[in-house]
Order: structure tokens, then C-alpha cells, then sequence
């Protein structure tokens, strides 16, 4: 895989000739910075899990995301962060084909998991979904047992044999969202039963169980309180052995501690992406810089 | 006479909340700041103080005016007239109250009671003008009372807020009290009809035969009230019913809440929902006219014995009937399922399909089961398909092509027509009212607590 880095050209062009954009960016502050919104930094890595090259997002007519290339390397956690609104949520989404669900959401561009495109006619987005598995922003446990909860993916794919191997899939799944301990004795209470972050982490096991390749998460811990969110922050960092995992969130505290990579997302535009030491000390984007010192967002 | 009253009543009363409005901004100085509530709170409140005080005496009036004047007029009468027993004495006052409204009188009317009459139009006459005298004063007085009430602490809005809400409650336990009047109504004729039928046989036997003997030499049969075979029929009715409309319904709305488009849906929901408008007479002489006969041919052309009128029909159409009332209340549980259930279902790689049968389905259950329990509950009401197209024969038979009869029908045959409220014919038609009441009810409390139970796990 190349590792150059590759620059990826705004279409700034388009936006200056239409006076309506031009204007109200004239108005806005950060004009000055606006007017090179290439990707800062290196989008490339060693060894990436997941593609996405020149990538727009259109909800009907209205352009969310811009021209979004980023590599997701195996095996690490990268952090996606920017105010609220900027398309973070909406690029994660992409990367499992959620999008699918909203009829006026238009996808183009090219997104590649390994090797396999992902947006190609060919691929069965419920596979895909089986292999890039999802964390919600709110806990939302199905209605039914813990047990049933976790055992509801694996059992829609056929990936056991009889009830000796689900048992054991489900509490190996439990295990790994370190779970296990608190929920051993009450399997067959629902699963909304629990607590918050309790029940995050039954969602995280539940997206364990089958076996996905890439974990997205969106905001897991913006409903929990801080010591729900420091057990699943740990977890992160533990899974990460095992899965690749995306994380889009709010707090940039959190982003610094469970990140290897961050990535800047402003108003549809991939600012700047990098090692998450460096985009944290010495951002190179002043939209960055603003956004971390907490200038805006 | 009491209706000009009334008039004048309403429009003093208006004119009373101009006087309290003006009287308002006089004490006000002007200035609408100083007043502790708006100027038109202090109109409603003179108004209400010219109209409740003289509303309430001249309903007290009109309720007790008539039996006041004919104590009078009794008393005025002479002995012979006035000593007479009671039963008597209620036919000479309903003559004396035709020969005042010049209607026609049992006999040609002696002095005595020419007397009377004219006693009785004279205290009428002076009750109606005290009335008016006494009601006006009183709204005056009100108006006068409040006039003076009116300063700038005095908290108008809270006194008018007051009288709004004591309304509000007697608007809300109206339907209560109705429903408590029906129940008890029901009740007492039940109460005499178990008195003659005893509530075994009625609970318990078999046959079904209200047709009894009025006189001794009549020839007729001693009535058999056993009321199984209606509740049979009912159930069975019900249960063919139950068996279109609940598949159709929930399938329609599975289709409506997660494949149709927007577009499709605004107007098939709608469609749907025009079922639930059709009047049941119409669906009544469809079932009879076009239904039963169908099944008829097809069941002979198949060489089954098919009654002209039989469950099948009635059941039938009476499921297509209910089918919005499956269909639009779960397509709303549905709906409320949150989308997040099926982001995370859809997120782990589930289809559409799948997603709905171990996700959706279980999560509005209870909500899909209310609405079937209260479809179930208007089926079991339901009369007028029934009456037409059902039959009148007891049977107790389980076979959908017989004749049957229901509940409903057999109240309607019941109470149709001339009727001796004395004999078990007529009262059982109450005592059936009285169980079917209480078996709707039992299935409408149980629905709306599985809705209820429905509603908490989201909330």
C-alpha cells in the first residue's frame, strides 16, 4: 500500500463562485484559515483496515461531508472530533452503511474495508454490518434477557452449533466487555434492567459476539457518568488488541486518552489528522488549535 | 316564558362583564399595571357573580315550581276533593292540569274544579312574575356585589380560574354518572329477572327460549333462559372475526410502519381507516346480501349444507370491519418503538425481516396485544352484522356454517317492539346487557393495562 502522502484538493473553486456560500463565509471569523481546507497532515498509515478516499455525504440537496479521505489502520483507535454538526457522526456511519436507512442520504466517493469496496453493488450490506459493527450514543439494549441480548447477533448469522457453544459465546462476550462479574447470576433479566453504563457495556458486548473486524462507536459515553465512562474508556483500550475501533466523541479529554489518531471534522471538512499526541500539543491547523483550547465548539 | 327569562339573564350578564371591565380600569386609574389581574378577569367575575347566584335559584325554581303550586291548589280545594285517598286524588290533579293546558279531561268539569283551575293559573301566573323579579334582582345584586368587590388586589383571575376548574369537573364526572346510571339501571332489571330465573340456569343452561305464556289458557312454552348458546354464538362470531382481522390488520400495519414509502403511506393509512367509517348497517346487508349467499354457493357447489344465514358470513365481514382497529393501533405501537432498537439490530447485521420478528414484534407486543383485545371487545358488541346476517336460532354448535345467534342479537329481538316489563322475556335482555357489560369491560381493563405496562418500558 502506498504510503505517500496524498493531498487532497478542497474544492474551494466551487464554493468562491457561488456568492451565497462566499458571503456567508466572508461573515464568519475563520475566513482566513477557511480558504485551504486540504486535509492537514498525514491520512495515510502503514497498514490500514478501512479506505476512505474523496468521500461526500449529500442529505437531499444539502452537502454534509467534503471530500473526506482518511485511513483507519488496523489493530489502533482513532478519534474522531469538531463541533457539533461537522459530520463526524456521518462520516462513522458511513463506514457500516448506516446511512442505508435514511432514504435522502446519498453516498459518494470511495470507502474500502480491506481490500473489498464497500459501497460496490456486489457487497450484502448485512455481511458488512456483521464484520463493521456499531455502538450507539444512547444505551439501547433490546428489550429481552441479558443472555438473549448478546445471543441475538450470533444467532441471526448461524455462528454457533447448539446451546453448549452459545452459552459459552455469550459469556465470552461478556468476559471481553468485562461484564461478565456483575451479570453472571441475573442472565435472564432484561437487559434494560441495568444500569447506564452497564448496559453500554451489553451493547459493547453484544457487538463483540459477532466478531466484527472494526468497532464504530458514537458518543458511548455521553450518556454515562464519569466512572461508567473511565470502565469503558478501559475497555477501549483493551479491545483494541482484538478489533479496530472508531470513536467519534465530544470530549476531547477522552479522545487524548483512549486515541492513537485524531481527526479534526469542521463543517463537512476533514481539517487536520494525526498522531493524537501531536494534534493535542502542537495542533498545525489554527481551526484545530481553536477548537482544543476551547476557542469554539 | 322561562326561555325570555334566560334571554334577559345572558344579556344582563353581558353587559354586567362591560361594567366590570370599565369599573376595572376606573380603580386602575388607567394604568392596567396596577390591577393585580387583566380587566377582562374582572369582567368575567362581575359576570359570573350576575349569573351563577341567579342561575342556580331559577333552576331551584323551575325544578320545584310545579309541585309548590298544586300543594297550594290542593289545599284550596274543597274537602270532599282534598280528603280523597292518593290514587285518587293523582287522577283529579293530572284532570285539573289538562283542563289548565285546555287539553281534553276525563269528564265534563264541575265548578269545583273549574275553581281550581282558575286558582292554579292565578298562582301561576304569580310564581312566574316573582320568578322573573327574584332572578333579575338577584343577577342585579350579583352585578352590584361584585361592582364594589372590584379593586386592584382584588385577585379576579384566581376567583375566575376557580369557577373554570369547578366546571372542568362537573363536565368530566358527567360521563362518569352516565356510566354509573347505565350500570345501575342494568343492574336493578337484572336483579328482578334473577328473582324469576334463577342465575344458575341463566349462567349455565343450555337452551336458549325466551318465548313464555302470558296467560294461562295461551299455548306456549314455559321460556328456557340458558345463556350459553349466545355467548357460543358470540364467541364463535367473534372468533372468525379475530381470525381475519388480526393477521390482515398487524400484516397491514408492519407493511405501513417499515416498507411502505411516505408517500404510500399518507394515503393507504387514510384508505385503511375509511373501513372503520363504513356504517355497520352497510357492511350488516352486505354480509347478509352478498357474503352469505357466496358462501352458500360455494359450500354447496362442494356439497357442504351451508345456512342461508351462518357464521361464516357474519364472522367474515365483521373481521374485515375491525381490520383498521388492528391495523391503525399497531402500526402506532410500532411507530413507537424507538429507531434506536433498530439501528442496534440493523448495526449487528440483522435484515428488515429479522429485525421486525426479534426486535419489533417482541417490543410492541403488548401494545399489538391491546389493540387486539379491544378489537375483540367491539367485536363481541358489535350488533348490526350480527342481527342481519347471523340468524336467530340458538344453535350451540361449533360449526362455522350453521346459523347462530348472538348476545347482541337476542337483546335486540328482546326489546323490539311492544313490551310487558314484568316478564323474564323482557328482563333477560337486561340480565345479557349486564354480562355482556361486564365481559367488555373485564377485556377493555385488561387491554389498557397491557398498553399501560406498554408505555412505561419507553418512558
Amino acid at each position: 500500500m502506498s504510503t505517500t502522502i496524498i493531498e487532497v484538493k478542497a474544492s474551494l473553486d466551487h464554493n468562491l463562485a457561488n456568492p451565497e456560500t462566499r458571503q456567508s463565509a466572508l461573515s464568519s471569523a475563520q475566513i482566513t484559515d477557511y480558504d485551504h481546507r486540504q486535509t492537514v497532515g498525514k491520512i495515510t498509515v502503514d497498514n490500514p483496515k478501512m479506505i476512505c478516499r474523496n468521500v461526500n455525504v449529500y442529505y437531499a440537496e444539502k452537502q454534509a461531508i467534503k471530500h473526506v479521505s482518511l485511513d483507519i489502520g488496523a489493530n489502533e483507535v482513532i478519534a474522531f472530533i469538531g463541533p457539533s454538526g461537522c459530520g463526524k457522526s456521518t462520516v462513522l456511519r458511513c463506514l457500516n452503511r448506516m446511512n442505508d436507512t435514511i432514504p435522502i442520504c446519498r453516498v459518494t466517493g470511495e470507502i474500502r474495508l480491506e481490500s473489498e469496496d464497500i459501497y460496490d453493488k456486489k457487497i450484502d450490506v448485512v455481511q458488512l454490518r456483521a464484520r463493521v459493527g456499531m455502538v450507539f450514543q444512547k444505551p439501547n439494549p433490546f428489550p429481552k434477557s441479558i443472555y438473549e441480548n448478546v445471543a441475538y447477533g450470533p444467532r441471526i448469522h448461524g455462528m454457533v452449533n447448539g446451546k453448549a457453544e452459545m452459552d459459552e459465546l455469550v459469556r465470552a462476550s461478556l468476559e471481553r466487555a468485562g461484564l461478565l462479574k456483575e451479570v453472571d447470576k441475573r442472565m435472564n433479566e432484561p437487559g434494560t434492567s441495568l444500569s447506564g453504563g452497564q448496559q453500554q457495556r451489553l451493547c459493547i458486548a453484544r457487538a463483540i459476539a459477532v466478531n466484527p473486524e472494526v468497532i464504530l462507536m458514537d458518543e458511548p459515553c455521553s450518556a454515562l457518568d464519569p466512572i461508567a465512562t473511565a470502565k469503558i474508556e478501559e475497555l477501549i483500550d483493551e479491545l483494541r488488541e482484538n478489533y479496530t475501533i472508531v470513536i467519534v466523541t465530544h470530549s476531547m479529554q477522552q479522545a487524548a486518552r483512549v486515541s492513537q489518531r485524531t481527526a479534526y471534522f469542521h463543517l463537512g471538512d476533514l481539517i487536520e489528522i494525526g498522531e493524537t499526541d501531536q494534534i493535542f500539543t502542537n495542533p498545525r491547523h489554527k481551526l484545530t488549535e481553536d477548537y482544543i483550547t476551547g476557542r469554539f465548539g | 316564558m322561562v326561555t325570555s327569562l334566560f334571554l334577559s339573564l345572558l344579556l344582563l350578564s353581558v353587559g354586567a362583564y362591560y361594567l366590570g371591565r370599565k369599573r376595572a380600569f376606573t380603580v386602575a386609574n388607567g394604568h392596567i399595571r396596577n390591577l393585580h389581574s387583566l380587566p377582562s378577569f374582572y369582567g368575567s367575575y362581575t359576570a359570573l357573580w350576575c349569573l351563577l347566584p341567579a342561575l342556580s335559584i331559577f333552576a331551584l325554581w323551575v325544578t320545584f315550581q310545579q309541585g309548590f303550586i298544586i300543594d297550594l291548589v290542593v289545599a284550596g280545594m274543597p274537602p270532599e276533593l282534598r280528603n280523597l285517598p292518593p290514587d285518587q286524588l293523582n287522577l283529579v290533579v293530572n284532570d285539573l292540569k289538562n283542563l289548565v293546558s285546555g287539553n281534553f279531561v276525563s269528564s265534563a268539569p264541575d265548578p269545583a274544579m273549574l275553581a281550581a283551575a282558575d286558582h292554579y293559573r292565578h298562582l301561576r301566573t304569580l310564581g312566574h312574575t316573582a320568578l322573573w323579579v327574584t332572578v333579575l334582582s338577584l343577577g342585579i345584586l350579583g352585578v352590584v356585589h361584585a361592582w364594589r368587590a372590584i379593586s386592584p388586589n382584588l385577585r379576579a383571575r384566581n376567583r375566575v380560574e376557580q369557577v373554570v376548574n369547578v366546571f372542568l369537573i362537573a363536565s368530566s364526572t358527567i360521563a362518569i354518572f352516565t356510566t354509573l346510571g347505565i350500570v345501575l339501571s342494568v343492574v336493578f332489571e337484572s336483579i328482578i329477572f334473577f328473582q324469576k330465573v334463577p342465575i344458575s340456569e341463566f349462567l349455565f343452561g343450555l337452551q336458549w327460549s325466551p318465548q313464555t305464556a302470558l296467560r294461562a289458557d295461551q299455548t306456549g312454552s314455559s321460556g328456557a333462559f340458558g345463556s350459553v348458546p349466545l355467548f357460543a354464538g358470540t364467541l364463535l362470531i367473534s372468533g372468525i372475526a379475530m381470525v381475519i382481522a388480526v393477521p390482515i390488520g398487524l400484516m397491514s400495519a408492519l407493511f405501513l410502519s417499515e416498507y411502505a414509502t411516505p408517500k404510500f403511506r399518507a394515503v393507504a393509512k387514510p384508505a385503511l381507516e375509511v373501513l372503520a367509517g363504513i356504517p355497520t348497517v352497510v357492511y350488516g346487508f352486505f354480509a347478509a346480501l352478498t357474503v352469505a349467499p357466496f358462501i352458500r354457493e360455494i359450500g354447496t357447489s362442494m356439497g357442504l349444507h351451508v345456512a342461508s344465514e351462518s357464521a361464516l358470513a357474519a364472522g367474515l365481514v365483521m373481521g374485515i370491519m375491525i381490520i383498521p382497529f388492528v391495523s391503525s393501533l399497531s402500526d402506532d405501537v410500532i411507530n413507537a418503538v424507538p429507531q434506536s432498537m433498530r439501528d442496534g439490530s440493523y448495526a449487528l447485521g440483522a435484515t428488515k425481516s429479522e429485525t421486525i420478528k426479534r426486535v419489533l414484534l417482541p417490543a410492541a407486543l403488548p401494545g399489538i396485544v391491546g389493540s387486539i383485545l379491544l378489537a375483540v371487545s367491539r367485536a363481541i358488541g358489535e350488533t348490526m352484522i350480527v342481527v342481519m346476517a347471523a340468524g336467530l336460532s340458538a344453535n350451540l354448535t361449533a360449526n362455522p356454517l350453521e346459523a347462530v345467534t348472538t348476545v347482541t342479537v337476542q337483546i335486540v329481538t328482546l326489546l323490539t317492539g311492544d313490551q310487558e316489563f314484568d316478564s323474564p322475556k323482557t328482563l333477560a335482555a337486561f340480565a345479557l346487557g349486564l354480562m355482556l357489560f361486564v365481559v367488555t369491560l373485564i377485556l377493555n381493563i385488561i387491554a389498557l393495562q397491557v398498553v399501560r405496562k406498554y408505555r412505561e418500558q419507553y418512558e
